[in-house]
C-alpha cells in the first residue's frame, strides 16, 4: 500500500493515499526510506513524523506503510549495546555510514550473526502460555536474559533446539489449541506506546540502594518506584543520573539520553565498561543498555526514545529482573511533542504544550511498578522509573515540572545555589520529599534497627532549625544565639558538608554501603549529643567546635569501604576523649 | 535542467510563496533573479502541493512580483571547502569579500551539517591552557568542548575572547591550529577589534573570518555560523588542524530565528522565540567535539549577550543546557575593575574532571579548585553579612574568608588582559591564598597534598 506525499514541513510529511493505512502505522517515506510514524488520519490523507531528516523531500514521492505500530525488537544483544531513539545500534550504524548519522540506514537492532547459547528449561510435551520461559541464553557476564514464550501463544512444547543459535533461528516450537503450531525465534516485537503485559501489580516495599548518601538515607527511592530530578543547567542532574545508573542495586540499567549532549552519551561508553559493579565486579556496561537520542539528533525521534527505552526494561522486568530507567531529559521529550504538535497545528495548551503532555507523561511514569511477572513461576520483577526534567531558567512552576511533581512520589530537587558552593550532590534538604518513607520504613528498622529512622528524623530535623536559626543570624548576628542553638548551627554544617555532601570523582566517596552512611549519621549526631550535655555543664562551645576530632570527622567519609567500622570507632573514642577533657579542662579553671 | 519560475504570488518579507512548482522539495536552496540581473538567495520552508514557501536570506526590497524569476537548485545550501580559505574573510553567505579570488572548492559541503554519531565521538580530555587563572584554574577548557561565554551589555566580552585566542595552547604539542571566526550582527568596530587582534599576533593567517555584521541582512544570520560550523568541519576533520571557532554574537542570531519563526506564524515559545530554538542551537553546538580516530577537534567559543543580564532568558537558559558549562562575566566585578570580570561562582565547566590532574595539569589540582569554590562562596556569604550587620558580627573563621574573598578577587580573578599565566602559576596562587584560611577548613584537599603544597611561613 503506498501514498504520494502533498507537504513536507520540517519532520511533519502529508501524504494522500493511504486509505488503508493505521493510525501509529510504521511507514517508509521517500526514495531513501526514511522512517516514519502516522499520527492522524483525514480520510485517506495522513499526517507523518518523520524520525529522520526530511531535506530534500518534496511533493509527489512515495510513501509506504509497514502496516505495523512502532516496535521494537527484543532479544539477546541489548546488554552492553547502544541504540538511537528508534532502536538502531550506533556502533552498526558507525560501520555503515561512517561518523555522521546519514539517512536511511537500515541496520537491525538485534546482530542477526551473533550466536548465542541457548540452553533449554522447558522440555517437549509441557504445556506454556505468556511469560513461560523456554530456555536461558547467557547474555553477558552479569545477566542470564529468559526467553520467554511471547504473549498471544499458549498451548503445548513440541521441540526445543539447545545449542548455538542465532536470534533468528526457530529455538522451540508450539502446539496451541487448535492444532496449530508455533515457530518461535529468540526474538520478540513489542509496540513500544503499548505497556507489557503482567499478572498483577504491587505496591513497592524495599528500596533501592544507590549509594547516596542524601538519597538513601534522607530521600529513599523504592524499587518500582518513580522519582523526578529536576534542576536548572550546572546543578548536577546528569551527574545524579550517572550515579544512579552506576551504583543501584539493580540488575539492569536503561539509560535514555533524550535530547541531551552527544559527549555525555560518550561518556557513558567509554567510563562504564571500566566501572565495575561493587555488588558482583563485573563491568557495569555488562548490565547497561543506552538509548542515545543526542540534541542534535532528529527531533521525532526524540518522542520515540522514552518509548523505546521503558519497553526494554519492561521485558527484562517480565524475566524477573529489578531494571531501573533513567531518563535524561523528559523536558526535551516534552518538547519534541510540543514541536510535533505546533507543526499539526493543535490548538496548545499551557505555554504551547499541548493539552496531553500531563497524560503522556502520566502514561510513562505509571508503567513503573512492582509486578508478579506472567508466566507460571511466579516471578517478580520492577521498573523503576527515574526522569531528569530541566526547568527553564530552573523555574519549577513550568507546565513539564508541575505535570510530573503530580505523578512522581520521589523529588530530587537540585539547587543552583548549593551547587554555586561545589555542594555535590546540590539536592535541597529542604524542598525534597520521598513519600515512600513510610512505606520503606520498616525494612529499614529490619536492617539496621530502628536507629536509622531516628536518626534520619534528628538529622532532618536539626537542618530544619538551622535554615530558621540563619534567618535570625541574617537579622541579628550570630551572638545573639545561645550556646545550644549555636551547637545547632554546627552540627547542621557538619550533616551538610560531613555527610550529605559527596563527591562522584573520588573513589572512596562515590558510593557509601547503608552500614557506612548509618555509623557516618551517627558519629555526627553522637558528637551533637554529648557536645549538648557538655554546653549544660557550662563548657565553653568554642573549645567544644575545635576539637581535633572535628577534623577526623570532616575526612571521615573518605575511609575505605572494608575498614571504616574500626575507623569511626576510633575517630568517636579521640572525640569522646577530646570532649571529656575540655570538660575537665573547664572544670579546673 | 533547471527551471525558472515567475509565479511568485506573495512577499511578506522575509517570506515568499511561489506557486505552480514541480518537484522542488524541503530545505532546497533557491535564488531570485531580479529584472536588473541581480541574485538574491532564499531557501524552502515547506512545500504543499505545487506551492513553495521560501525564506529569503536577504532583503525583499525592490523585488516585483511579475517579473523576478526563480529558480531552485536541486540541493541544500553548500559552502565551497578548502584550505585555502585560511586567512581569508567571507560574508554571512560564505562569499569572499576581502577582495580575493573566489576558493576552488576542495569540495562542497551541506552547511546544515549531519549529526555526529555518538558512538564516534572521542570523549575530550586534553587540557587547554588558555593562561587565564579563572579559567585554567577554576573551570578549565579542554579540546573538543563548547564553553559560552554569557556576557551583557557593555562588558568587555571581546576582550576576553580575544585573550583566550591568542593565548590558548595544549602544553607540549605542535599540531596545526586555526581559528574560525563568525561575527554575526555585531558592529563593525567589534569584529574589527577581534580581527585586529589576529592580525596583531600574526594568527591572521590561520584564521577563517565569516562577516555579517549589524547592518547586514538580518535572516542571512541564520546561515552563518552554520558556514562557520562547516568550515571548521571540514579543516578539523579533513585536514586534521584544531579548530578554535569563536560565535559572536548567538543573541542576535537568536532573534533572526524568531523573526523568521513569527513570519511563518508559529506557536510562540518563551519570549515568542521559537518552541525549537532549543533543537536549532543544539544543532549548531553539537558540531563542536571531537572524533575517534581522527586527529584535529572543534572547540567552540559562543559568546551571548544575555538581555538585561538575565541568566533565565530563554537563549543564556538553552544554551546552558547545551553546552559543556559557562563563562559568566559580572557588572558588579567590571565596575569593580577586576579584568576579566569573571563570575567564578555560577561559571562552569562540566569537561574539567577528565581534563586535569596527575600527568594532565598536577595532582593538586581537583581539590585545590573545589577548596577554592567553597571557600569563596563561604567569603561572599560573609562579606554579606559584613553589611548588614558590621565586622563585629562575624566569627573569626569568617572574618578570614572575607578576607580570602578579597584577595581571590584582587589576585586570583584580577590578571589583566595581557598577563598569560601558565597552569604551575595559576595553582601556585591558588595555595597562596588559601595559606590565609586555617588548616582545618581545608577539608576538600588531601592532608598529603596540604603539606606538599602549602606554602611554609
Amino acid at each position: 500500500m503506498s501514498g504520494t506525499i502533498t507537504k513536507v514541513s520540517g519532520p511533519l510529511v502529508v501524504a494522500e493515499g493511504l486509505a488503508d493505512a493505521n493510525v501509529s502505522d510504521v511507514v517508509r517515506v521517500g526514495s531513501q526510506h526514511l522512517i516514519g510514524e502516522i499520527l492522524n488520519m483525514t480520510g485517506d490523507r495522513a499526517s507523518i513524523q518523520v524520525y529522520e531528516e526530511t531535506s530534500g523531500l518534496g511533493p509527489g514521492a512515495k510513501v509506504v506503510t509497514t502496516g505495523m505500530p512502532m516496535s521494537v525488537e527484543l532479544g539477546p544483544g541489548m546488554l552492553d549495546n547502544i541504540y538511537d531513539g528508534i532502536q538502531r545500534p550506533l556502533p552498526e550504524m558507525r560501520a555503515a555510514a561512517g561518523d555522521s548519522i546519514t539517512r536511511g540506514i537500515d541496520v537491525p537492532a538485534l546482530n542477526r550473526e551473533k550466536r548465542w547459547d541457548f540452553v533449554p528449561v522447558a522440555k517437549p510435551g509441557d504445556k506454556v502460555g505468556p511469560g513461560d520461559v523456554l530456555g536461558t541464553v547467557q547474555e553477558t557476564s552479569a545477566i542470564l536474559h529468559k526467553i520467554m514464550v511471547p504473549n498471544g501463544i499458549k498451548g503445548e512444547v513440541v521441540s526445543v533446539e539447545s545449542g548455538s543459535h542465532v536470534v533468528t533461528d526457530v529455538i522451540a516450537v508450539v502446539r496451541d489449541g487448535k492444532g496449530k503450531e508455533h515457530e518461535l525465534t529468540m526474538i520478540q516485537r513489542w509496540p513500544v506506546r503499548i505497556a507489557r503485559p503482567y499478572e498483577k501489580k504491587y505496591v513497592p516495599s524495599r528500596p533501592m540502594n544507590s549509594g547516596q548518601r542524601i538519597i538513601d538515607t534522607m530521600f529513599p527511592i523504592a524499587k518500582g518506584g518513580t522519582a523526578a530530578v529536576p534542576g536548572p543547567f550546572g546543578s548536577g542532574k546528569t551527574v545524579v543520573q550517572h550515579q544512579l545508573a552506576k551504583w543501584s542495586d539493580v540488575d539492569i540499567v536503561v539509560y535514555i539520553g533524550c535530547g541531551e549532549r552527544g559527549n555525555e552519551m560518550t561518556d557513558v561508553l567509554m567510563e562504564f565498561p571500566e566501572l565495575k559493579d561493587p555488588r558482583n565486579g563485573e563491568p557495569l556496561m555488562k548490565r547497561t543498555v543506552l538509548i542515545a537520542n543526542t540534541s542534535d539528533m532528529p527531533v521525532a525521534a526524540r518522542e520515540a526514545s522514552i518509548y523505546t527505552g521503558i519497553t526494554i526494561a519492561e521485558y527484562f522486568r517480565d524475566m524477573g529482573y529489578d531494571v531501573a530507567v533513567l531518563a535524561d531529559s523528559t523536558s526535551r521529550w516534552a518538547e519534541a511533542l510540543r514541536e510535533m504538535s505546533g507543526r499539526l497545528e493543535e490548538m496548545p495548551g499551557e505555554e504551547g504544550y499541548p493539552a496531553y503532555l500531563a497524560s503522556r507523561l502520566a502514561q510513562f511514569y505509571e508503567r513503573a511498578g512492582v509486578v508478579e511477572c506472567l508466566g507460571q513461576d511466579e516471578r517478580r520483577g520492577s521498573v523503576t522509573a527515574i526522569g531528569a526534567v530541566s526547568p527553564p531558567g530552573g523555574d519549577i512552576s513550568e507546565p513539564v515540572s508541575q505535570a510530573t511533581m503530580r505523578i512522581v512520589k520521589v523529588f530530587w530537587a537540585l539547587d543552583s545555589s548549593l551547587a554555586y558552593a561545589r555542594h555535590f550532590p546540590a539536592i535541597n534538604w529542604l524542598t525534597s520529599y520521598s513519600l515512600y518513607l513510610d512505606t520503606l520504613e520498616p525494612w529499614y528498622t529490619e536492617q539496621f534497627g530502628e536507629a536509622y529512622m531516628q536518626n534520619r528524623t534528628k538529622a532532618m530535623h536539626i537542618l530544619q532549625e538551622e535554615s530558621e536559626l540563619q534567618e535570625i543570624v541574617r537579622l541579628v548576628g550570630q551572638d545573639a544565639l545561645s550556646p545550644a542553638d549555636r551547637l545547632t548551627m554546627e552540627t547542621a554544617k557538619m550533616i551538610r558538608e560531613d555527610f550529605l555532601q559527596q563527591n562522584a570523582f573520588v573513589d572512596e566517596d562515590a558510593y557509601s554501603s547503608y552500614a557506612k552512611q548509618f555509623r557516618l549519621m551517627d558519629l555526627v549526631l553522637r558528637y551533637d549529643a554529648i557536645c549538648r550535655e557538655a554546653l549544660d555543664k557550662g563548657v565553653d562551645m568554642n573549645a567544644l567546635f575545635t576539637i581535633p576530632a572535628r577534623e577526623k570527622i570532616g575526612r571521615a567519609k573518605m575511609a575505605d569501604a572494608k575498614t571504616f567500622a574500626a575507623d569511626y570507632d576510633a575517630i568517636e573514642a579521640q572525640m569522646k576523649k577530646e570532649i571529656a577533657e575540655v570538660i575537665a579542662g573547664g572544670e579546673d579553671a | 535542467m533547471i527551471k525558472e519560475y515567475k509565479t511568485i504570488r506573495e512577499i511578506a518579507s522575509p517570506l515568499m510563496v511561489v506557486e505552480h512548482v514541480e518537484g522542488v522539495t524541503y530545505d532546497e536552496l533557491g535564488e531570485l533573479e531580479l529584472p536588473n540581473g541581480e541574485v538574491r538567495r532564499c531557501k524552502v520552508l515547506e512545500v504543499e502541493g505545487d506551492k513553495a514557501v521560501v525564506q529569503l536570506f536577504e532583503s525583499a526590497q525592490g523585488i516585483n512580483l511579475a517579473q523576478t524569476k526563480v529558480r531552485f537548485l536541486g540541493h541544500p545550501q553548500q559552502l565551497a571547502v578548502s584550505e585555502d580559505m585560511l586567512g581569508r574573510v567571507f560574508n554571512g553567505m560564505g562569499r569572499p569579500i576581502d577582495g580575493g579570488p573566489d576558493i576552488l572548492a576542495d569540495a562542497h559541503m551541506d552547511i546544515n551539517g549531519l549529526p555526529m554519531n555518538p558512538a564516534a565521538r572521542a570523549y575530550p580530555a586534553e587540557f587547554i591552557q588558555t593562561g587565564v587563572s579563572t579559567i585554567d584554574g577554576l573551570n578549565t577548557l579542554v579540546r573538543g568542548q563548547k564553553l559560552p561565554i554569557f556576557s551583557g551589555s557593555g562588558l568587555p566580552h571581546a576582550a576576553l575572547a580575544a585573550q583566550i585566542a591568542r593565548q590558548a595552547r595544549v602544553l607540549g604539542d605542535n599540531e596545526t591550529f586555526a581559528v574560525v571566526f563568525a561575527a554575526i550582527g555585531i558592529t563593525f568596530e567589534e569584529s574589527e577589534y577581534f580581527i585586529n587582534d589576529f592580525r596583531r599576533t600574526g594568527a591572521i593567517d590561520r584564521t577563517v573570518v565569516f562577516s555579517n555584521l549589524a547592518n547586514d541582512p538580518a535572516v542571512e544570520r541564520i546561515a552563518t555560523p552554520r558556514m562557520a560550523l562547516t568550515a571548521a568541519e571540514y579543516l578539523a576533520f579533513e585536514k586534521d588542524m584544531q579548530v578554535l571557532v569563536i560565535l559572536t554574537d548567538i543573541t542576535n542570531y537568536a532573534e533572526a530565528l524568531r523573526e523568521v519563526s513569527a513570519a511563518k506564524k508559529e506557536v510562540p515559545g518563551r519570549r515568542g522565540y521559537p518552541g525549537y530554538l532549543y533543537t536549532d542551537l543544539a544543532t549548531l553546538y553539537e558540531r563542536a567535539g571531537r572524533r575517534q580516530g581522527k586527529k584535529g577537534s572543534i572547540t567552540m567559543i559562543p559568546i551571548l549577550t544575555m538581555p538585561e543580564d538575565d541568566k533565565t532568558h530563554p537563549i543564556p537558559d538553552l544554551t546552558g543546557y547545551i553546552t559543556e558549562g559557562q563563562i559568566i562575566l559580572s557588572r558588579d566585578l567590571h565596575r569593580k575593575g577586576i579584568v576579566p570580570p569573571v563570575d567564578v561562582l555560577p561559571s562552569l565547566s562540566r569537561l574539567k574532571d577528565k581534563g586535569i590532574g596527575a600527568g594532565k595539569t598536577r595532582e593538586d589540582h581537583a581539590g585545590t579548585m573545589n577548596q577554592l569554590f567553597a571557600a569563596y562562596s563561604r567569603g561572599k556569604d560573609a562579606k554579606e553579612l559584613m553589611t548588614i550587620l558590621g565586622e563585629a558580627a562575624l566569627s573569626e573563621d569568617d572574618k578570614l574568608f572575607a578576607k580570602f574573598a578579597d584577595e581571590f578577587e584582587k589576585r586570583y580573578v584580577s590578571q589583566g588582559n595581557n598577563t598569560n599565566r601558565t597552569i604551575q602559576e595559576t595553582l601556585d596562587l591558588g595555595w597562596e591564598l588559601l595559606k590565609i584560611l586555617p588548616r582545618r577548613e581545608l577539608k576538600r584537599i588531601k592532608p598529603e597534598f596540604i603539606d606538599k603544597y602549602l606554602p611554609q611561613e
